[in-house]
């Protein structure tokens, strides 16, 4: 019997790989799936892949310049996530690597997969810290698998965060929920089959792994 | 809205918890893991272990420990302790460490910080202050950077010193007041009003907290983001839940304990 195709997650030099890692293959035996997380740098590997997990910790020009560094990984990327539609989450970094442009330290071009830019955080009251870091509610915009059966709102789980940038989406339907922090961050974005969150679920505890098992799950 | 964060801290040496930590149901309280798990379900909101272990050969031993907590509880871990090349960053990153403090190697030389947040982002660089009183009565408020565990005064101020690392690219500042520590007579909280006023990135409390009201005043007087302490969890004074419940009640937004 041919084993299922691995769930793979994206080595190019940035992010938390093994939390991230350890976090999927968690959700997959809470979730009863089969499925197995592998970590690889191979674009072909990619490109056989069942679903594909972007990470991303850093800056976005450091972060941009890592992928493009590992040769035929953007394009075996574009193929099978654009061209076969394998379902595709970005964490972080590698959720802002979607939009069209990254604002940090000067102008970076991104994938270009969710228009818009990502830009630095502009809270109304200049009082609040950035990095915005540590625990918030989501405030889902609309219906998604990923949020499927978890409880969101004041009362529901938090999500973890630290960041300084966040995706400034162009079409609101992008948006899939967004967080307050004087004035809405968004959290999580997605079209078609693609989907990422601007906290990190592989450090967000219950909702996290819920999150991801719903990802698992996910058959877009 | 963001939630005020509370942490537990654990000191590890030699791969071992050195205070002591009494819970219910652990098997094993001398290992750092067993205690990550313990905080974990008892709804902490990070955690940080911080090294004090002396020898350069115990390090893979801390890298073991991260790597084993990070494979366990998924929540964030920030890790400090003797971090003082861009190669001991990376190491803990990629054992599951979401956070580095550094502290001594930042007082030695401040492009350390520039050169971690280049490499690593800004909002995994975390620099620890460890900072006393060194005014006398009736003159304005003046703190100074010490380090070796308060024995050696730098001569630097702690102000201008957290405004210069944050301008490096520090990502959060984590601030003990030596004077405190360990007396359990609340943080110090001039000081940490004087630094969370001074820097745009969030400043954690630490040193002193002897009852749930500190940590209150943490918050609230002193402008916190976030509040750590040890012994009072560690000892089983008090729980997680109680610290939050606490804050809670004094009109602090904080997570629901997971259970």
């Amino acid at each position: 019997m041919i084993p299922p195709a691995p769930v793979v997650l994206i080595d190019y030099g940035s992010g938390n790989l093994h939390s991230a890692g350890k976090a999927l293959e968690r959700a997959a035996r809470d979730g009863g799936s089969n499925k197995t997380v592998l970590v690889t740098a191979d674009p072909e590997v990619v490109r056989r892949a069942d679903r594909i997990v972007l990470p991303g910790v850093g800056a976005y020009a450091d972060c941009r310049r890592g992928l493009d560094a590992v040769p035929g990984m953007v394009e075996a990327l574009t193929e099978a996530v654009l061209e076969k539609g394998r379902p595709f989450l970005g964490i972080c970094v590698g959720l802002q690597l979607m939009a069209s442009r990254g604002h940090e330290h000067g102008v970076t071009q991104g994938l270009g997969w969710i228009e818009g830019d990502v830009v630095k955080i502009t809270p109304s009251d200049p009082a609040l810290k950035i990095p915005h870091m540590g625990w918030n509610s989501l405030d889902p915009a609309r219906a998604h698998p990923i949020l499927d059966g978890i409880p969101t709102g004041p009362d529901g789980l938090d999500a973890y965060f630290v960041h300084s940038y966040h995706l400034a989406a162009a079409r609101p339907q992008d948006v899939i929920a967004t967080s307050d922090y004087a004035g809405k961050i968004t959290a999580v974005v997605g079209r078609d089959n693609i989907a990422g969150t601007q906290f990190h679920p592989e450090k967000s505890q219950r909702l996290g792994l819920a999150l991801l098992a719903n990802f698992l799950k996910w058959a877009p | 809205m963001l939630k005020v964060r509370v942490i537990p801290c654990l000191d590890v040496k030699d791969g071992r918890v050195v205070k002591g930590v009494k819970f219910v149901d652990l098997r094993d309280a001398g290992d750092p893991v067993e205690a990550a798990k313990a905080y974990d379900a008892a709804g902490a909101d990070e955690l940080c272990f911080l090294d004090i272990t002396a020898s350069v050969e115990a390090r893979s031993t801390l890298i073991d420990v991260v790597s084993r907590t990070a494979e366990q509880c998924f929540m964030p871990l920030t890790v400090g302790g003797g971090v003082r090349t861009v190669e001991d960053i990376r190491a803990l990153l990629n054992a599951g460490a979401d956070k580095v403090s550094i502290n001594t190697a930042a007082v030695n030389r401040r492009d350390f910080v520039r050169e971690a947040a280049e490499k690593f982002g800004e909002q995994c660089i975390v620099v620890a202050i460890d900072a006393k009183k060194v005014s006398s009565d009736g003159e304005p408020d003046r703190w100074e950077i010490f380090t070796h565990g308060g024995r050696n005064r730098t001569g630097i101020d702690a102000v201008d010193y957290a405004r210069e690392v944050v301008a490096l690219g520090a990502g959060e500042i984590l601030l003990t007041s030596m004077d405190r520590d360990g007396t359990g007579e609340g943080f110090d909280l001039a000081l940490t009003r004087a630094i969370s006023d001074a820097v745009s990135v969030p400043v954690i409390a630490s040193g002193g907290v002897g009852t749930l009201d500190h940590l209150v005043d943490g918050i609230r007087e002193g402008g916190a983001s976030a509040v750590l302490a040890a012994s009072i969890f560690h000892f089983g004074t008090f729980t997680i839940g109680a610290a939050k419940q606490r804050l809670a009640q004094a009109g602090l937004p904080v997570r629901a304990t997971e259970t």
